[in-house]
């Protein structure tokens, strides 16, 4: 009976990555925590988080089990829906707070850059290791007009961050994939260079975060408020932190969207500079693991892919951080596994999943 | 085999692009870390300064206002709590369409909005101003329940200043009115800046300006937590504020309501002073004007009306209104005679109804066509004569003159607890050296002449007092030259404490008068209200006064006999009169003065005469003193 049961946890735990899942469980932990205190306190909001949670889990479990070859099969009608159903946005989307960013299927409205997000390195990944051996310059052209499509659609709804996202996640892999280094810095030559056209194109608001972001005293009550805000909270935390349920910033309404993309602020000012230092070792467990995971990888689809979901997973956390402490700009990313909101979680738990699937699969197709 | 190199090469190359990729991740990492170091370490101090100041505010909490009592206690200025309407000009962007939208709502009038304009123009943009004071309940409720459309709209409740009694008494209790960038710097010479954080209103006139200190209190203090909004969360710590302290004044109202009334329509000032201690009992100057609508800042109209009237009813009168003194100088100029021995009591002249200086064509005329024959100085008071006392003045010097009346308080401030006292003008050599020291003046202009002394010796000529000097002085007489500095207020009691504090008082000050030169005198002042000019005001009066009439030019009429019906109102004479009673032991002195009211006689005396019943027997019908038409003798002077 007692070998029974070890018997169906091992079938169900065997393609689970122990340390990959442990730390992500650690920081959902922490994102929990922090949210019930961010949400004042609100049990509704930790039960619908722990909700997404479970059905996250689930779906990396599900992912875990499926083997990259399957993966990769799946690339190309994912990459091909995805795009249609951004023209679909551009032709029918609905428009909430002056973005066109979803479509309505009646039941439920769903945002396809959401999907763009895994479906742009799979497709890359796929179309990689198809060549693999004889990848040409005409190849990473190909694949840099793969990436554009998706990345202008998305960049018009207008939602940059996310076409930045998407574009960043396209780049990992062609980086991954061998892209020349005298190209990369062209390409970055080329950007410095069309910083002044792009900064003409930007929208007020846009132009707004940046100026900001270089002088947060400019506007202190209007664009600079949640950014200095947020700087006070990291701040007066200090070393040990204000304690649990104490964070006055947090308690008084100084600090919006603190239980979405501004939750480490929360986080910060109550735990102080050790929570942020276990925080930060936590992330970089995951990140190293990932890394390690792509590099034992046994296919270049699998390497490339696990490669660009971890720098992904990575970029994420890096921007929110950044941009909470004021290192960055301000964009709309949420911190990875502890901001409040399903979709985030049930994508970086996927992710977390294929990264198993890849770790997973690989001796049986190395021998 | 090449394949298989190929793969290893191409793994390698990966793994290399892979370690890069962890570089980078860890170097993202260490600035990320540095941040938070150079945050929560190294810039912990200020950002906690920063939030607690985010989250502590410390809101002053305003003390009531001291109220302001009469001498039995009925209440001249209180407080009470009124919801008022105020906009925040900052916080609006469309001002104007704002108050539209609010007078939907409350009735805000076209002076509202003026009155709003100026205070905007008077404050900073972030302070809250009123546009509308005193909501009704209604009101309140129908915008509260809009509240949700108006930003930078409050509901506010305030405390307001309240003078019950409106014009009475008016000009010594003063008003308080909305602090202004003179009073700002006011406050910052007394070292009260702190004490005034929250407070709105300071005293402007009268008592209100005079004993501001002791009225405003102490503002306490409360520390709030409030979140991002402003709201308050919770109280953290809170000092009470300490009331201002009540002043109870000398005034006895009912006795001021009398006197006010008793000048009916007419333009003038009286003040009535107990001789026994200088305590003001009553002090009036009409037209007076209603303090309640200078509280919240006066609404233009009303200012133009009080300020461009001819009558000039914010003129302080009594303090500040200069007259010539006429006639009622003269029992002070007897008095000085015979201090210094120029004359006795039953020395005579002769008058034949005018005074010419030896060796000059010009007649100094007296009012009796063909004069009051023989005249002591009992007679030279009664009959008010003038000749008597133009032989006085050839006789003196007038700086002598000048000295024995400045030591009864003419020409310098008597010392009154409120602000603004005029000196008046008591000529002497030296004064008119000054006076014309300009260059558009010559010698001559300076040179002191025999002319003005006589001109001066009836009270006309360079002589201007203010109507507290002469209650002043005759206050002084009445208590056997013994004077006090007169004064409003009694004591301030300090609500906290409950102590009664008497304002401390210069000591009275003994002019060394002989008793036998002040008897002369108060006889003859007797006299003129028992058979002289004003004994038509005093008949069947239950007690006895002194009393003496005067009239003080405002026109000279070159040649011509004055002529009352003739003469433009305005240019009418002054009237005064001064008086005492009980003639044998004075509870009251006073002094009044009707503008342009023509012969002291006929209309100053009636009105001492309301005032002295009211304050002796009780008995005063009120309303307005009649004018004494039927006088001692047609020819009788004052």
């Amino acid at each position: 009976m007692l070998s029974l049961v070890a018997r169906i946890w091992e079938a169900l735990t065997r393609r689970i990555d122990r340390m990959l899942f442990a730390c992500a469980l650690a920081i959902v932990g922490v994102g929990l925590v922090t949210l019930f205190s961010a949400a004042d306190q609100s049990i509704p909001r930790v039960t619908t988080q722990l909700a997404s949670f479970a059905f996250s889990i689930a779906l990396m479990w599900l992912f875990a089990n499926i083997p990259p070859q399957t993966l990769a099969r799946a690339a190309v009608p994912l990459y091909v829906v995805a795009v249609l159903m951004l023209v679909g946005v551009a032709l029918f989307g609905v428009v909430v707070n002056g973005s066109r960013r979803w479509l309505n299927f009646g039941v439920a409205r769903f945002q396809p850059s959401e999907l763009m997000k895994i479906a742009l390195p799979l497709m890359l990944a796929w179309y990689f290791q198809k060549h693999e051996g004889r990848i040409g310059w005409w190849d990473f052209a190909l694949a840099a007009a793969l990436i554009i499509a998706p990345v202008y659609l998305i960049k018009r709804q207008p939602d940059l961050g996310t076409s930045l996202l998407i574009a960043a996640s396209g780049l990992y892999v062609l980086y991954l994939a061998g892209l020349s280094w005298k190209i990369m810095v062209g390409l970055a030559a080329l950007g410095a260079a069309a910083g002044p056209f792009v900064w003409q194109h930007l929208h007020d608001y846009q132009r707004e975060r940046i100026l900001t972001f270089i002088d947060p005293t400019r506007d202190p009550l209007g664009a600079g408020y949640h950014s200095s805000q947020a700087s006070i909270a990291l701040g007066s935390g200090g070393v040990v932190g204000k304690g649990w349920l104490n964070g006055t910033q947090t308690h008084l309404d100084f600090l919006t969207e603190r239980h979405t993309d501004f939750i480490f602020a929360v986080f910060g000012e109550e735990f102080g500079l050790i929570g942020n230092a276990v925080l930060l070792i936590l992330y970089l467990l995951v990140i190293g693991r990932g890394l390690v995971i792509a590099a034992n990888a046994s296919t270049l689809f699998a390497r490339l892919l696990a490669g660009a979901i971890t720098l992904m997973f990575f970029t994420y956390a890096f921007v929110n951080m950044g941009m909470v402490s004021g290192l960055l700009p301000v964009v709309g990313v949420p911190l990875p596994l502890v901001s409040y909101g399903g979709t985030a979680m049930v994508s970086l738990f996927i992710g977390l999943g294929v990264l198993m699937s890849v770790q997973a699969h690989r001796k049986l197709v190395a021998t | 085999m090449t394949e298989l190199k190929n793969v290893e090469q191409e793994v390698g190359r990966f793994r290399m692009r892979l370690a890069a990729a962890a570089t980078f991740v860890l170097f993202a990492f260490g600035l990320l870390g540095a941040r938070l170091v150079y945050l929560q370490i190294y810039k912990h101090e200020e950002l906690s300064t920063q939030a607690e100041n985010n989250r502590i505010t410390v809101v002053p909490i305003v003390p009531n206002r001291g109220l302001i009592l009469d001498r039995n206690g009925i209440v001249l200025a209180n407080n009470y709590s009124a919801y008022t309407l105020e906009l925040t000009p900052s916080k609006i962007d469309d001002l104007e369409g704002t108050i539209d939208r609010l007078a939907a709502l409350v009735a805000i009038e076209p002076r509202d909005r003026k009155r709003f304009k100026r205070l905007m123009e008077e404050n900073k943009s972030f302070e809250s101003l009123p546009i509308r004071t005193k909501l009704s309940d209604d009101e309140v409720a129908r915008f509260t329940a809009q509240r949700f459309m108006f930003t930078g709209v409050d509901i506010k409740a305030r405390l307001f200043r309240n003078y019950p009694l409106g014009q009475v008494g008016s000009h010594l209790i003063g008003y308080i009115g909305r602090i202004n960038d003179k009073d700002v710097e006011r406050i910052g010479e007394w070292d009260e800046t702190a004490n005034y954080k929250g407070s709105d209103y300071i005293g402007k006139v009268g008592i209100e300006l005079s004993y501001e200190r002791e009225l405003h209190g102490t503002t306490g203090w409360e520390e709030v937590e409030v979140d991002a909004n402003g709201r308050a969360v919770r109280t953290l710590s809170r000092t009470a504020p300490i009331a201002g302290s009540n002043l109870k004044l000398s005034l006895d109202v009912k006795l001021q309501k009398v006197a006010e009334a008793a000048f009916g329509d007419r333009r003038g000032a009286l003040v009535a002073i107990d001789p026994n201690n200088g305590d003001v009992l009553a002090f009036v100057s009409k037209p007076g004007f209603d303090p309640n609508l200078f509280v919240d800042g006066i609404d233009p109209a009303s200012w133009q009306e009080y300020n461009e009237s001819p009558d000039k009813p914010l003129l302080n009168r009594p303090l500040r209104g200069a007259y010539p003194p006429g006639s009622t100088i003269k029992p002070f100029l007897a008095l000085a005679a015979l201090s210094s021995g120029k004359r006795t009591a039953s020395q005579a002249i002769f008058d034949p109804g005018f005074f010419q200086i030896p060796g000059q064509a010009h007649r100094f005329r007296d009012d009796k066509p063909g004069g009051h024959g023989t005249v002591d100085m009992y007679k030279s008071i009664v009959v008010s004569c003038d000749t008597y006392y133009y032989m006085l003045a050839n006789e003196t010097d007038i700086d002598d003159t000048a000295r024995f009346l400045s030591a009864l308080g003419f020409g310098r401030k008597t010392g009154l607890d409120i602000e603004g006292e005029l000196t008046g003008t008591l000529p002497s050599r030296e004064w008119k050296r000054q006076r014309f020291a300009g260059k558009n003046y010559r010698d001559e202009h300076r040179k002191w002449y025999l002319g003005d002394s006589i001109s001066a010796g009836i009270g006309q000529g360079y002589n201007s007092f203010t109507p507290i000097q002469l209650a002043h002085a005759i206050a002084t007489v009445a208590n056997n030259g013994v004077a006090y500095t007169p004064h409003l207020v009694k004591s301030v009691e300090n609500l906290k404490s409950g102590e009664v504090r008497e304002i401390a008082r210069d000591s009275a000050v003994n002019l060394g008068l002989r008793p036998e030169h002040l008897a002369v005198i108060r006889n003859a002042l007797v006299g003129v209200n028992k058979e002289g000019t004003s004994a038509a005001a005093f008949r069947n009066a239950g007690y006895v006064s002194g009393g003496k009439t005067g009239t003080a030019q405002v026109f000279s009429l070159k040649g011509e006999k004055y002529a009352e019906h003739k003469v433009d109102e305005r240019l009418r004479d002054h009237a005064w009169f001064i008086a005492y009673a009980p003639a044998d032991k004075p509870t009251i002195a006073l002094a009044v003065l009707v503008e342009n009211g023509g012969f002291g006689a006929q209309a100053a005396a009636p009105i001492a005469r309301k005032v002295l019943d009211q304050y002796l027997v009780g008995n005063t019908q009120p309303g307005a003193a009649p004018v004494v038409q039927d006088r001692p003798g047609d020819d009788e002077s004052d």
